[in-house]
């Protein structure tokens, strides 16, 4: 198991660098130029010149990447004599625009998508879960049927939609709620938890009839199984046939999407909810960096991304460990 | 064409018999109409007792053992009958009694050990909670009573097995386990339905032989489902064939192995390998395939593949549901096919001859 894991660590290793090969590499195809942005409106060639120069890039791309992955182990000094930015390793690169290491903005709007992520899924997952379960043992009757149209129309709303429907509803209407906001939990729990309960609400509404939908199907696949059949005729209560029985197997390929949908809203990709609400987590930070050709930002918000999805993967697969002993015994 | 089912009269005295199925049916409606897996079947039994009951795949073998365990409470299926089980009536019985029953004085060994066995819990975790379920037992203590069970069943090192999973066991071995599980509770019916199928020809025998000595030990009634005779020649007391969800011959081993009355019977008797004979000789397997159950055929439900229909006259075969009929000379043999006895009698001596 433990060399397993080493080994996948490995492999995620090896798939982070191709990510960061193929950003680079993509970034400079494209027809944008990040010093003539950075030089504003009046911008004389010889400026143009020493901006390219001071961001490094009038070195050729193969340099600057050797530069950016060296720097990813040893750090990095920018700038010229006058003024040295030193960025730690892992170094990320330092913002085109607001010359600070990528890395502390991203550790810096990090709590922003945890709290997000973290809590929406912890409610999506258990509602979801629960929902489909009740749908698939009251397969054919009104829990079910109630159940599965909630779940279309839920796939079908949009995430503008709802999340201003609940802007309107919650705060504009009958002020039962603060404008959405970020406030560190460290710094007032009660503000974070409703700061946050309207951006939850969203992303719950979304994710649910996923959720829904993907465990009742799972659940009717199993409850047609041999062994729940087994179950049943040893006499067990219909309780422990669903829960212990059913939903144990059922569960599997629910870990497998809840583990990407996880990674990647930790990763910034609730950007959607994050502008609909106007809170500033990662995925506004990659959406500007792509807006201002800032590389380096870029660069460090799509590696950060892949890096929580493809942890993501390896957790699954650990997880997919411990529930199923034949993965395990392998 | 839909059938009503009355409810049951449950006034009718409970029968003397430990075992006794009276009209079973058990119709479920599905888009393309009901299913009549089940259409009317009765059968007696006694303690210590075995019956055989065969019949091609889709004959409703498994339907009706399901049935005997309640297992259609809660889902669309329409089961109407009486089973009477040592005074109690199941069919109407509520799912909350029923279930008190199951695994305990009724248990049921499954066709498929790898798929009828949890592939997450380990063998000695599904035995335990079979036992558990029916007695307020420790974990510890059914732990034991799991490891007892496996040693008893003749699995090796049964201490170190009760840890393994399905997966790490091999196919008799699993059937061993599965048989186990269902005996844990020392049931007074056990019902094995086509327990052999999956595995070769030593461990099948084995396993028949693990079944017989546990009935004698205990002393519990048994229904053996297959759909190889030569099981039920070496196991059982009586034997139930059934065709179309239908029973079409009913009696003891020895009448109907002997002088069977219903063409499907003899069709199956003779697609048996010979005991001791060479498995190759398998002789003519019954022609065409099994009947729709929800459109059976008019008249005989067997005629569109029967070869000696021809011998009754006026199309009969065809028109007119033969009865279950008591065969004279005999205490409860009974079958339903329109030929005379002249011409059974004329038919199986045309086929012994054959035969040699
Ligand atoms: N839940 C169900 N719904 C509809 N048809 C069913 C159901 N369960 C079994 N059947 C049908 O009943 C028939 C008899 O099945 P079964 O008792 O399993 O046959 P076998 O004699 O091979 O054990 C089959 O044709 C099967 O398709
Ligand atoms: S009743 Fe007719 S068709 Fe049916 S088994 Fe007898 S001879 Fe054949
Ligand atoms: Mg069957």
């Amino acid at each position: 198991m433990l060399r397993y894991l080493i080994r996948r660590l490995l492999a995620a290793a090896v798939i982070l660098l191709v990510i960061s090969m193929i950003t680079f590499f993509i970034f400079f195809a494209l027809p944008s130029n990040p010093a003539l942005l950075a030089c504003g409106k009046t911008c004389s060639p010889s400026r143009l010149l020493e901006i390219k120069h001071s961001l490094g890039l009038d070195q050729s791309i193969t340099t600057q990447y050797w530069e950016f992955f060296k720097g990813l182990f040893v750090g990095r000094d920018y700038g010229d004599a006058s003024l040295i930015v030193h960025c730690h390793a892992p170094c990320l690169g330092i913002s085109f625009q607001t010359d600070t290491p990528v890395l502390d903005t991203l550790l810096q709007d990090f709590p922003v998508d945890l709290s997000l992520a973290l809590g929406a899924a912890v409610v999506f997952l258990i509602l979801g879960v629960g929902l489909g379960v009740l749908a698939a043992v009251r397969k054919g009757r009104a829990a079910d049927k109630i159940a599965v149209g909630a779940a279309l129309v839920g796939v079908s709303l949009q995430i503008y939609f709802v999340g201003l429907l609940l802007m309107y509803v919650f705060v504009d209407k009958f002020s039962i709620l603060p404008t959405p906001n970020y406030t560190p939990i460290t710094q007032d729990p009660v503000a974070w938890f409703q700061g946050l309960i309207l951006p939850w609400a969203t992303l719950v509404i979304l994710f649910l009839a996923l959720y829904t939908r993907l465990s009742r199907s799972s659940m009717l696949e199993v409850l047609g199984e041999d062994y729940i059949r087994t179950a049943r005729a040893k006499g067990l209560p219909a309780r422990t046939v669903i829960i212990k029985h059913g939903l144990r197997a059922a569960i599997t390929p629910i870990v497998t999407i809840f583990g990407m949908d996880l990674g990647s809203l930790i990763g910034g990709s609730a950007v959607i909810t994050e502008s609909v609400f106007g809170i500033n987590g990662i995925g506004k930070l990659a959406v500007d960096s792509v807006t201002n050709s800032d590389l380096p930002v870029i660069l460090g918000t799509t590696l950060f991304a892949a890096t929580f999805i493809v942890l993501a993967n390896v957790v699954v697969d650990m997880v997919y460990g411990i529930i199923d002993p034949r993965v395990r015994l392998a | 064409m839909a059938i009503e089912i009355s409810p049951q009269s449950v006034d009718v005295a409970p029968p003397s018999s430990f075992l006794e199925v009276r009209d079973l049916r058990v119709h479920f409606p599905t888009d393309d109409g009901i299913v009549k897996s089940v259409d009317g079947v009765s059968f007696a039994l006694q303690k210590g007792q075995t019956l055989g009951i065969v019949g091609e795949s889709g004959s409703g073998k498994s339907v009706t053992s399901a049935a005997l365990l309640g297992l259609h409470k809660g889902s669309r299926a329409r089961v109407s009958g009486e089973v009477w089980l040592d005074g109690d009536e199941l069919v109407s019985m509520s799912e909350q009694d029923m279930r008190s029953l199951r695994g305990n004085k009724v248990s049921m060994i499954f066709q498929d050990p790898l798929s009828a066995l949890h592939p997450f819990f380990t063998i000695g975790a599904q035995i335990a909670e079979a036992y558990r379920v029916h007695h307020k037992v420790s974990k510890a203590e059914a732990r034991d009573r799991a490891v007892e069970m496996l040693k008893r069943v003749g699995i090796p090192q049964p201490e170190r097995r009760v840890k393994d999973y399905p997966h790490q066991f091999s196919g008799g071995m699993r059937q061993r386990a599965m048989i186990a599980m269902s005996l844990v509770c020392n049931p007074e019916l056990l019902i094995a339905d086509e327990p052999t199928t999956a595995l070769d020809v030593t461990v099948q025998a084995q396993i028949l032989d693990l079944i017989r000595d546990l009935q004698e030990e205990f002393g519990s009634a048994v229904i053996i489902i297959t759909h190889d005779l030569g099981v039920v020649a070496e196991i059982a007391d009586d034997i139930l064939v059934m065709y179309g969800g239908r029973r079409i011959e009913y009696g003891s081993v020895r009448d109907v192995l002997k002088t069977p009355e219903h063409p499907y019977a003899w069709g199956l008797l003779q697609s048996m390998p010979h005991l001791g004979g060479d498995v190759t000789e398998r002789l003519n397997p019954i022609q065409g395939s099994p009947p729709s159950l929800i459109n059976l055929p008019t008249g005989c439900a067997f005629h569109p593949r029967c070869a000696f229909k021809d011998q009754v006259p006026d199309d009969r075969c065809s028109t007119e549901r033969p009865e279950l009929l008591p065969v004279p000379g005999t205490d409860k043999h009974i079958a339903a096919c329109h030929l005379t006895a002249e011409n059974k009698i004329e038919i199986r001596s045309a086929a012994d001859r054959l035969a040699k």
